[in-house]
């Protein structure tokens, strides 16, 4: 009954948890072996975490769910018009299209190209490959918005402005340095006499790659494949400036409009962010885990 | 000369010539690898294209703009400005020493408050418990929201009239129709409060992953030496995880300094300017001001700026130094 964002975030990673032993006996035992602070250390303040984490959701689902002009702490009696009017009359559908087409495309192109330039940098050594990698460092430091009035420029005369591509060229290419150099991180980790087995067994470079690396490297790229469309679906800047007309704007855009409106509908606000934030909280939940094994899978020792 | 022949000498009877690449016998000579030398250039060319088309040529553009006068609404002052942006920047504008010490208070309330938030984030979620996994999934789901978002629920939450703050008055605690957002005493810790709430995850799960490589033996050797948990804590943890807590707090730095995002839609730099940051102050220079010339030179120097801290952030984490 309440928020349905925070069910979904709760069931969902339950059964992903279920590796690690959760019986109480085998618990009871554990907690002898390690001997780990009182219970109350961890609920008291993971309890107060807790409600400065879900505070701020369950506000915006209750303005979303309760008619307007009501003042009731819970969303009851519960009405879907605030969703009907942002989803119609404000064209949130549209928006939600739209989003969704970017943040697949340029996940797509991002993983293809990463994970061909991550190669190359965790298996080979090559003359250009110190500077490559200093580019990809430096790249991470301009400031994005910065870029804005240059990009705008160039896809202006590349005929991209108002078009899908622009944004979708524009969200791979700033997240492509990071992406490459996590994957080449868990590329290096697999190790490469596995791929030299494969080649004495007469397989193809690309075919040990596909059969044999690409297999182990699951959990890093569901991450970082994870991070490029929860990325591109959030950012704002380049749709705000890339995308002229109306029906081709997305869900970040479409929110600023309504933010920015003279007298703010919080409900249909409300609605808009719940909107938004499903389609990433849903994936965040399902890669919630692979998330923290990707990053210690190496990426963060480089 | 003298030095370069001793290595040399001993280098002969082994293998013959390039005693100063040892590293190049290593992986490319491989037979089977040296095959396709061309090979990882064309696997590196479409990000290479990709970086060359859509950042260093404009970044090149900006550099090339950041020394001319540039300003689509003043057409009869365009043109070659050598150097006059720059001295503008530094000397003239008082809104360039303003925005820019409010980035940096920014940045480092932001990154602070994060770190120290999300490494006791890390550490609770790391222990055993009953619930430890709906817990994990709840604390860190506000790392997936965008900056737009968070300020479409923290206007909620903030708005004087149906947010937090009426409810708290309504209960007795503190007073009627404040609104945080619109007075410059308020409008920092407010606009620091909503970043936070979305940027501690992030630490939480770099951290967490850490974590998680150490050793459980240590600890259990460190307890059974009778260390105190605050002892193994600042002996085993603090130092294990001394490279993840660099690396994420500096692109976290980085980071924080070049969002736009929530500060744009949250107080649009306001009121009065008090929370505008540099890219910010930049943006509305470039884009709403069409001065793009300036735009550039500031650009510039947001990012001489910026690539100090990369090299900084080079030099903390050796970041690649393990191919030589």
């Amino acid at each position: 009954m309440t928020a349905a964002i925070a069910e979904k975030g709760a069931q969902v990673p339950a059964p992903a948890d279920g590796e690690t032993p959760p019986p109480a006996r085998r618990k009871a035992r554990q907690r002898k072996l390690d001997d780990g602070p009182p219970r109350w250390q961890i609920y008291v303040p993971l309890g107060i975490y807790l409600l400065f984490t879900l505070i701020p959701f369950y506000w915006m689902l209750l303005f979303a769910l309760r008619p307007s002009g009501s003042t009731s702490l819970v969303p009851w009696p519960m009405t879907g018009e605030h969703f009907e009017k942002v989803w119609n009359e404000r064209s949130f559908g549209t928006y939600f299209l739209n989003s969704t087409q970017v943040g697949i495309a340029s996940m797509v192109m991002t993983m293809a190209v990463a994970l061909a330039g991550g190669y190359a940098l965790a298996r080979f050594r090559f003359r250009l490959k110190n500077a490559f990698m200093l580019a990809l460092l430096c790249s991470q430091f301009i400031p994005g918005a910065l870029m804005l009035v240059p990009l705008f420029e160039t896809f202006r005369n590349l005929q991209l402005i108002n078009s899908m591509w622009s944004v979708i060229i524009a969200e791979t290419v700033f997240q492509l340095p990071l992406s490459m150099i996590l994957i080449s991180g868990f590329i290096k980790n697999v190790p490469e006499s596995l791929e030299e087995a494969a080649w004495v067994d007469g397989c193809s470079r690309l075919r040990a790659f596909m059969a044999i690396v690409l297999p182990m490297l699951r959990p890093g790229l569901i991450a970082v494949g994870s991070f490029a469309f929860v990325h591109s679906w959030n950012h704002f800047l380049f749709a705000l400036m890339f995308l002229s007309s109306q029906e081709k704007q997305t869900i970040p855009v479409g929110l600023n409009t309504l933010i920015g409106s003279d007298s703010v509908d919080l409900g249909a606000l409300a609605a808009g962010g719940v909107v938004a934030a499903v389609p990433v909280v849903i994936i965040f939940a399902f890669i919630q885990k692979w998330l923290i094994t990707g990053f210690s899978a190496g990426a963060v020792k480089g | 000369m003298a030095l370069t022949a001793v290595p040399k000498k001993r280098a002969l009877p082994g293998r013959p010539g390039k005693p100063g690449e040892p590293g190049k016998s290593g992986k490319g000579g491989k037979p089977g690898l040296t095959g396709k030398r061309g090979l990882p250039y064309v696997l590196i060319a479409p990000a290479g294209l990709l970086m060359l088309g859509f950042i260093a040529y404009p970044m090149l553009s900006v550099l090339y703009y950041s020394l001319q006068h540039y300003n689509v609404t003043k057409p009869w002052r365009n043109g070659f400005a050598g150097l006059d942006n720059f001295r503008e920047i530094f000397f003239e504008d008082p809104l360039f020493w303003q925005t820019l010490a409010f980035s940096a208070k920014w940045v480092v309330a932001e990154v602070g408050l994060q770190l120290l938030f999300g490494l006791a984030l890390a550490l609770i979620v790391n222990q055993t418990f009953v619930g430890r996994g709906i817990a994990r999934a709840l604390v860190f789901s506000p790392w997936a929201v965008s900056g737009v978002l968070t300020t479409t629920i923290w206007i909620l939450l903030y708005n004087p009239s149906t947010g937090l703050s009426r409810y708290l008055a309504d209960a007795g605690i503190g007073e009627y129709g404040t609104s945080v957002l619109s007075d410059t005493g308020t409008v920092f810790w407010a606009a620091v409060l909503a970043e936070l709430w979305r940027g501690v995850p992030f630490f939480a799960i770099l951290i967490l992953a850490d974590l998680q490589s150490i050793s459980k033996d240590l600890y259990e050797a460190a307890s059974v030496d009778g260390a105190s948990r605050f002892r193994q804590f600042w002996h085993i943890t603090l130092p294990h995880l001394k490279d993840a807590i660099i690396l994420s707090t500096l692109l976290r730095a980085v980071w924080e300094f070049n969002n736009v995002d929530l500060l744009y839609t949250l107080t649009g730099g306001g009121p009065a300017g008090v929370t505008t940051t540099l890219p910010l102050y930049v943006a509305n220079t470039g884009i709403d001001g069409h001065d793009f010339g300036y735009a550039s030179a500031l650009t510039t120097v947001a990012f001489v700026i910026l690539l100090f801290c990369s090299i900084l952030y080079l030099r903390l984490s050796k970041f690649g130094g393990d191919d030589k």
